[in-house]
């Protein structure tokens, strides 16, 4: 079965449902040893999987989340982490993306976690090196860990996601969370929706395997799960949105739209949340949010990840 | 003198379509005739049997880049030239972005020079619209056009003031110069880099909406039509833009416009590696291609299937007049990078000819209608003496294996660069041999 799983992760469209199966099984072990471990109900796990072995984390673009979320990761299955933090605009040929992988590889690394602000720089990256890959965010396109422990933390939470009704709020538009849920929850046999100002919505994005919601009323109607998108400034200076409070008056969740969902739904958002914008501190911190267990979900997801791509689980 | 005998002679402009023999003499056509080589002339000529091929006027293709001066590691004016000719292309109009721009008669002749020294296919040079193409002050037209350029155009660099835009179309209409727009309203484009719709959406690739052209497109005729200036809408990319023209033409405006291979043949699904997505031209041997595939980026970019559609079918009611390679040779330093990083462009002079037999063999365009399209109807959107085998017209001429199945092996094209998103094909059709105003300058040697 493990040696079924590709040796690069570098998006979820192209994952079956059993590979994303796999995944989640064995992300959900970990987090229920570590979840074990921190109650002192048994040792911290340090685990054997990867000893030796090199996880170097290439980012070009800023995250603190992701990138700790990785490295915790690899530590926690024995294997040693580099850490690599470039400057994008510095690198404008992709000689040098190419150049700087090779030289990477040639320092022993045997899983390259990539984040880039252009989209497919992790497949370009694959086809340059013998390392595995796995995509920490390609620009709009695809982000496929974040993805998985959403998918791992609405499994826990609302059992079997065949047929439950999520929603996805904000810019799809830029989103590359967008994009790996839809592939990732359709895929899983949720009904996904996405919805947010037009401005926001991309051309066709119906093909993807998603209804478009037009108002936050039907995006949370008898929906199960909502997912809560960070609007970005920049979405000001282009022209997307005339403002954040203008963005919070129609598509933001507080205490008076979360009424809008049924009573047993539950919020998500990728983070770092904007309070008071897409979120008001009274969801963020309320009952329904799942926030701080998405986190909790990221580093098992991304143990599973590294540990199936190297062939090691 | 040189006799083409037996050969399919195909000349829309003389309304030409049969066996005929095919006379040059000192570099003019003498006689296209239909009875055979006499014993006499057989005796004292070179006759050159061409049963089985056709015997079509010199393709005339007013879109290409040949990079020189500037950019000579790309491309050269020879291996442009060279290029061309095994293309069965005869006349090539080099676009002014060279470095430096085409704004003056110096950069003019130093083209019209290096393409005499080649010798290969003939190089009219086409002059900025604008000083240095900056879209701003007028270049010195009147002295382009003495040097030999055959129009103006700031291609690549839209003139987004409609003030300037105007300005130039009255100048350049008192010297009967047309001016050839690359149209496209980059506040619309923004950041863009592939057409916008589902397949962008997909790739999370920032999308250009066709009304970016379309738009820019209405613009121009508006201002053509107010100023009675003639108007090149270069690479049509959009099903729109061809409405727009529809239109113009209808009401009288001089536009003439162009249409690439590419844009005719592929969609934008070839960004996400799906090669030949329209069924008339799926590839079944051709090597696999990875998403984000930068050989399918240009500007404009690849659009849908109804956009494709609509481009062939203008090609075949005329309201497309010609097709236009925009040859647009690049290195792997600007094409081996993220696709957002890549440059715009493809080569194309050198499967021009098979990719628009390929439409005939489809059923989507009659043979004389494309020959057309790729000769006299480029030749009369600039008022060019070329393109035809009329008695006296210059003895541009090609002979074509229209049947012969060849691979696209991009390390083989005369062109320096190798950016194909048509690698690995296997096309129909030929170029046997190229004449240049009598003078043999490629011959397949296959």
């Amino acid at each position: 079965m493990a040696s079924e799983f590709p040796r690069h992760l570098l998006d979820i469209e192209s994952l079956r449902r059993e590979q994303i199966e796999e995944v989640l099984g064995l992300a959900g072990r970990f987090k229920r040893e570590r979840a074990a471990a921190r109650a002192g109900k048994a040792r911290a796990p340090r685990h054997e999987i990867l000893p030796g072995r090199i996880v170097v984390t290439l980012f070009f673009e800023a995250s603190t989340r992701t990138r700790s979320s990785f490295e915790v990761a690899a530590h926690a299955l024995g294997a040693e982490v580099l850490s690599f933090q470039k400057d994008a605009s510095s690198v404008t040929k992709g000689e040098s993306l190419q150049d700087t992988v090779r030289n990477l590889e040639a320092i022993g690394a045997d899983v390259l976690v990539v984040r880039h602000p252009a989209a497919g720089a992790p497949r370009a990256v694959a086809r340059a090196v013998r390392a595995s890959v796995v995509n920490a965010g390609d620009g709009s396109h695809e982000h496929p860990t974040q993805a998985l422990l959403d998918a791992l933390t609405l499994r826990e939470k609302l059992g079997p996601l065949e047929g439950k009704v999520i929603s996805i709020v904000g810019d799809i538009a830029h989103s590359r969370v967008a994009r790996s849920n839809v592939h990732c929850l359709s895929k899983l046999g949720a009904r996904v929706r996405v919805a947010g100002p037009s401005t926001l919505i991309p051309a066709g994005v119906e093909k993807l395997g998603c209804e478009v919601a037009r108002t936050l009323r039907d995006a949370l109607r008898e929906a199960d799960a909502v997912m809560m998108l960070r609007i970005q400034q920049e979405r000001i200076a282009d022209a997307r949105i005339p403002g954040t409070r203008d963005y919070a008056r129609v598509w933001g969740l507080n205490a008076r739209t979360v009424e809008l969902l049924p009573a047993r739904a539950v919020v998500l958002h990728p983070g770092p949340v904007n309070r008071g914008v897409e979120l008001s501190s009274e969801v963020m911190d309320g009952e329904r949010s799942l926030v701080m267990d998405q986190v909790d979900s990221g580093v098992a997801v991304r143990m599973a990840t590294l540990a199936l791509c190297l062939g090691a689980a | 003198m040189i006799f083409l005998e037996g050969g399919r002679v195909v000349d829309p402009a003389t309304r030409t379509d049969g066996v005929r023999t095919v006379i040059l003499d000192g570099g003019r056509i003498k006689e296209v005739r239909e009875q055979a080589v006499s014993a006499g002339e057989r005796a004292a000529n070179e006759v050159v049997d061409c049963r089985g091929l056709l015997v079509l006027p010199g393709l005339v293709d007013l879109h290409v880049h040949l990079r020189e001066p500037g950019e000579e590691g790309k491309e050269t004016i020879a291996s442009g030239a060279r290029a061309a000719a095994a293309g069965g292309i005869t006349t090539v109009v080099a676009m002014p972005n060279t470095k430096p721009v085409c704004d003056s008669a110096s950069v003019a002749r130093f083209v019209q020079a290096r393409a005499r020294e080649a010798g290969l296919a003939r190089v009219l040079p086409a002059g900025a619209i604008t000083r240095g193409s900056l879209g701003e002050a007028l270049s010195d037209m009147a002295e382009l056009k003495e040097a030999g350029c055959v129009c103006l155009t700031d291609d690549g660099r839209p003139v987004m003031s409609a003030g300037v835009m105007r300005r130039a179309l009255e100048y350049a209409h008192d010297l009967g110069l047309p001016v050839m727009v690359h149209a496209e309203d980059l506040t619309l484009t923004g950041p863009g880099c592939m057409n916008e719709g589902a397949v962008a959406t997909r790739l999370g690739l920032p999308g250009i909406p066709a009304a970016a052209e379309v738009a820019m497109v209405q613009r121009d005729l508006l201002l053509a039509e107010m100023t009675g200036a003639h108007l090149h809408v270069a690479h049509v990319s959009a099903a729109g833009t061809v409405r727009a023209i529809r239109e113009a033409k209808a009401r009288g405006v001089r536009v003439t416009a162009e249409a690439t291979p590419h844009h005719f043949t592929l969609t934008d699904e070839a960004v996400a590696g799906v090669p030949a997505s329209v069924p008339a031209f799926r590839q079944e041997d051709a090597p696999p291609v990875e998403p984000y595939d930068t050989h399918a980026k240009m500007s404009p970019p690849l659009r849908s299937e109804s956009d494709r559609q609509a481009i062939v079918g203008a090609l075949s009611d005329g309201i497309i007049d010609a097709v236009a390679t925009d040859h647009a040779p690049h290195g792997p330093l600007e094409k081996d990078v993220e696709f957002e990083n890549a440059a715009n462009g493809v080569v194309g002079l050198e499967t021009s000819l098979a990719l628009t037999l390929a439409l005939v063999r489809a059923g989507e365009l009659a043979l004389p209608r494309a020959v057309e399209r790729l000769s006299s109807g480029p030749a009369r959107c600039f008022g060019l003496p070329y393109g035809t085998l009329a008695t006296g017209a210059p003895a541009d001429v090609i002979l074509v294996d229209a049947e012969r199945a060849w691979k696209v092996d991009p390390q083989r094209f005369h062109s320096r660069s190798r950016n194909s998103p048509f690698a690995g094909w296997t096309l129909r059709g030929r170029v046997v041999r190229t004449y240049v105003e009598g003078k043999l300058v490629h011959r397949s040697d296959e």
